[in-house]
């Protein structure tokens, strides 16, 4: 309905190019000042602000603002002390010593100590508290604190993700001590430590913060942010433009044919970042015709990546090559290709065997033709339309892909984790951390393990694992190299594209600089010179 | 007739059994589960987890089992909590929503009485006129007309247009700092598209619905009779014809009564209301079975209420039904 939607108010919009234009005062003074609020569209309500109980996006960008971890990823996706002022990790990787910041309050006023660190990890841990990111914290041995501003870990085992696990909201103990974390007040009316205080949340409606005027790195130039809820992309795109909100994300159609006029380009910025994710044509590899690498490999030739993201993105993304986004540390760029090569994709198909016996226009193989079904889910156009498009090349040389369109409950339970799939489209998010053990290794290829294509090989499994107990960052860069080189090789999915985010931000706000971790990574730094604060 | 309210009564007590009974077992048929939002697709995910969770939530269980469970707290009027990650009480999801839908509801409804009884009334009246068939046309044309889109137009005119009327929401950002009175004119405001977008097919239903009766009343023989007795027109419409021609509009009545508290997903959707429409689609999407199962208890006592009411406005309006009783 959101495509119809888009194209619909699209149609509308150009028989409605007298817009009133909007003169604004946009002042060349960019003066540091405090005041101003900034409201932000989100299309869903957060559900719960103790931030390790909650999965969902919604409620991590808010009790981001509202909790801090001990540490954190800075713009270049380094990772940097956060409540922790510095962090030692000893030689065998097998203790981790934060020293911890001192005078850090809680929003209630309380001292912030190693008590409530301490405190954290229990909870987190405890087998009553329904968490799904308990599995962070399976090879720590035990924790403790020497004195109220040291924390220390230690491993089993070396464990490299172990650090950025630490970026978790520490939340506090005299709060929560000796209660039902379930039934505790905090999830919607939260205590932490950071930026912003929760001020009002209408349930499906809103949820407004402001500035913590305590917070340790100064208190943030504006006075509050507000979180809008509005569930549907065409009406944000209106509020945006007749000013009710200032922050959201762009569809591509929208970035490409409705924000270039002069009235919107006069109002707001828009930005572009690589987003953390990308999107995959997935094989089952344990069922035929897909077993055989080199039919992997013939569709991997006849997929135009370049078709796609010009005809989904409207050219807002990268061609993706592996599994992380190109602008990444962790990016090898020296792997294996497949551009659009009919003729090779024929070839391939034709060495395997695959020959039109009966001249239907599909290849066949003792008896049998290449014929195949691919699923995706229901509400994500970009990997319908993504379909279409591989399903008219494929018909190119001879293959019959048909498309079948799921419920997302019934999809991943009936046939992702069931494996009972011929193909999928999918797409993954891009974890900060390198790790890919969960995706890769043979082990998670077990029915309900996220290895749906069912991948087995020897030399990544074992590269996994040492990938994760690697701390030295550039032998662990060797490592996760080497896997995406044999990952393009096996072609056990072929990784199709990395999205572009589309951001678009009223002009009135200041200091903010796109950077490989996106763009609201220094929230609290942003301002709005005083002549031109509205709020 | 209070020993057939009776009856009726007692009637619906098993019916009321039927539907909790067939509900909780179906929804628990669909694939998936409330944990699935969190645990699918998600590396940090250890078979443990899953398992923990779902014994967190009682979903290790038979489902015979959780019915009896869930019966008890029913009897004891409690819905339970919500299984999606913020563990709230149904009831407290529930009232936050109510009071937006209700008046939303309420206030169509009597928008829609007022303007399609008189309007079926003019159509019938004026047969045959021109007028009369720009009317059907133009109701037909409104009926048709996805409310989606005629909402999507409307912002499009009043709110970006004309900039006369807010787009989205219930309250404007700045609602806190107005006094009563603009508050009253804020809502009133925000509530005007909302409801043209819920009326405008509605209102066109019914009034042909409300013509079309009054055509067959007045073919009758009785107003053949009244017509030979030399009444005039005006008298033999309002009194004789009208009552018998808004029978059947309790029916449709009676039938809406459910959806006074229902929403709508699409036009929720569209002005961004947190009613009741968006918490019935999220709970179905997140198989949040307390929920769903609540919204279904009320939906169903609404239903058999509403027929209920339907049937006693039906022997408070015809005699025949009164006394053939």
């Amino acid at each position: 309905m959101r495509a119809f939607l888009s194209i619909i108010f699209f149609m509308l919009l150009l028989g409605c190019k007298a817009e009133k234009v909007e003169k604004r005062a946009v002042s060349s003074v960019d003066s540091k000042d405090y005041g101003d609020k900034l409201i932000e569209g989100t299309i869903g309500d957060a559900s719960n602000l103790i931030p390790f109980l909650a999965s969902d996006s919604a409620s991590h960008q808010v009790a981001g603002l509202i909790y801090n971890g001990l540490v954190k990823y800075d713009e270049n996706l380094n990772i940097v002390g956060d409540l922790a002022e510095s962090f030692d990790i000893s030689q065998d990787g097998l203790k981790i010593t934060f020293k911890l910041r001192k005078g850090v309050k809680w929003h209630d006023g309380k001292e912030f100590t190693s008590d409530d660190c301490v405190f954290t990890y229990k909870i987190i841990t405890d087998p009553d508290t329904p968490t799904p990111y308990s599995g962070d914290f399976l090879t720590v041995k035990k924790v403790y604190n020497p004195d109220k501003y040291t924390f220390v870990v230690e491993y089993k085992e070396p464990f490299a993700p172990a650090l950025s696990s630490w970026g978790v909201s520490i939340v506090p103990k005299h709060l929560l001590e000796g209660k039902d974390i379930t039934k505790s007040e905090l999830a919607r009316k939260p205590v932490g430590t950071g930026p912003y205080i929760l001020k009002e949340w209408i349930a499906g409606d809103k949820i407004e913060l402001q500035a913590n005027e305590n917070y340790f790195e100064g208190r943030p130039y504006l006075n509050g942010e507000v979180f809008r809820v509005i569930p549907d992309t065409a009406t944000m795109f209106f509020e945006l433009k007749s000013g009710n909100i200032d922050f959201t994300s762009l569809t591509p159609l929208q970035y490409e044919r409705q924000t270039n006029d002069e009235s919107f380009k006069n109002r707001f910025n828009k930005y572009r970042y690589l987003a953390f994710a990308y999107t995959y044509f997935g094989f089952n590899l344990n069922r035929k015709p897909f077993d055989d690498k080199r039919v992997r490999k013939a569709i991997a030739y006849a997929i135009d990546k370049k078709e796609i993201i010009k005809g989904v993105l409207l050219g807002h993304g990268e061609e993706a090559t592996g599994p992380y986004k190109p602008d990444v540390y962790w990016y090898n760029p020296n792997v294996e290709r497949y551009g659009l090569n009919i003729e090779k994709a024929k070839n391939i198909l034709k060495s395997a065997g695959f020959e039109d016996r009966d001249g239907d226009g599909i290849l066949e193989k003792d008896g049998k033709p290449l014929r195949f079904t691919v699923l995706t889910n229901q509400g994500n156009d970009a990997r319908i339309k993504t379909a279409e498009i591989i399903q008219r090349r494929l018909k190119n040389i001879g293959i019959d892909m048909k498309i079948l369109v799921l419920e997302w409950a019934v999809f991943i339970k009936e046939f992702i984790s069931k494996r009972n799939f011929d193909a999928i489209i999918l797409g993954w998010t891009i974890p900060q951390d390198p790790d890919l053990y969960d995706i890769w290794h043979s082990s998670k290829a077990e029915k309900g393990g996220l290895n749906h294509y069912s991948y087995k090989n020897d030399e990544v499994d074992r590269l996994l694992i040492e990938g994760r107990k690697t701390i030295d960052k550039k032998k662990r860069k060797k490592i996760y190299d080497r896997i995406q080189e044999i990952l393009a090789d096996d072609v056990p999915c072929v990784f199709l594209y990395v999205p572009y985010a589309l951001p678009v931000i009223d002009k009135r706000f200041r200091g903010i600089e796109p950077k490989p971790a996106g763009i609201t990574y220094n929230k609290e730094k942003w301002y709005v010179p005083k002549i031109e604060q509205r709020y | 007739m209070l020993k057939y309210l009776i009856k009726r009564l007692l009637a619906t007590i098993p019916v009321f059994f039927g539907i909790t009974v067939i509900s909780f077992f179906i929804i628990n048929l669909t694939p998936g589960s409330p944990t699935d939002l969190q645990t699918e697709l998600n590396p940090r995910i250890t078979p443990e987890i899953v398992e923990k969770l779902r014994k967190h939530y009682d979903l290790d269980k038979p489902v015979y089992v959780r019915y009896i469970k869930w019966v008890k707290n029913i009897a004891l009027l409690d819905f339970g909590n919500s299984l999606s990650p913020d563990g709230r009480k149904v009831i407290d999801k529930i009232k936050e929503r109510l009071p937006v839908t209700l008046l939303i509801s309420l206030l169509s409804m009597i928008i829609m009485l007022i303007f399609s009884i008189p309007l079926g009334i003019y159509i019938s009246v004026n047969k045959g006129k021109l007028r009369e068939r720009i009317i059907t046309f133009l109701s037909f044309f409104f009926y048709s007309m996805p409310s989606f889109w005629l909402a999507v137009i409307l912002i499009i005119i009043f709110g970006i247009y004309l900039r006369v009327l807010p787009i989205s929401g219930l309250k404007s950002i700045n609602y806190a700092y107005l006094s009563t009175f603009d508050k009253i004119i804020d809502i009133a405001k925000h509530l005007i598209l909302p409801l043209i977008v819920a009326t405008t097919g509605s209102i066109a239903y019914l009034s042909r619905y409300v013509s079309s009766n009054l055509d067959e009343v007045l073919k009758q023989e009785y107003i053949l009779l009244a017509r030979i007795k030399g009444l005039p027109e005006k008298v033999i419409l309002r009194k004789h014809a009208l009552k018998n021609a808004l029978i059947p509009v309790i029916t449709i009545l009676g039938l809406s009564v459910p959806g006074l508290i229902g929403g709508s997903v699409i036009f929720e959707t569209i002005f961004s209301i947190p009613g009741m429409g968006q918490l019935f689609f999220q709970s179905a999407m997140s198989r949040d079975y307390p929920v769903i199962m609540a919204l279904l208890v009320l939906t169903s006592i609404l239903t058999l209420v509403g027929n209920i009411l339907a049937d006693i406005g039906y022997a408070l309006s015809d005699p025949r039904i009164r006394y053939g009783d």
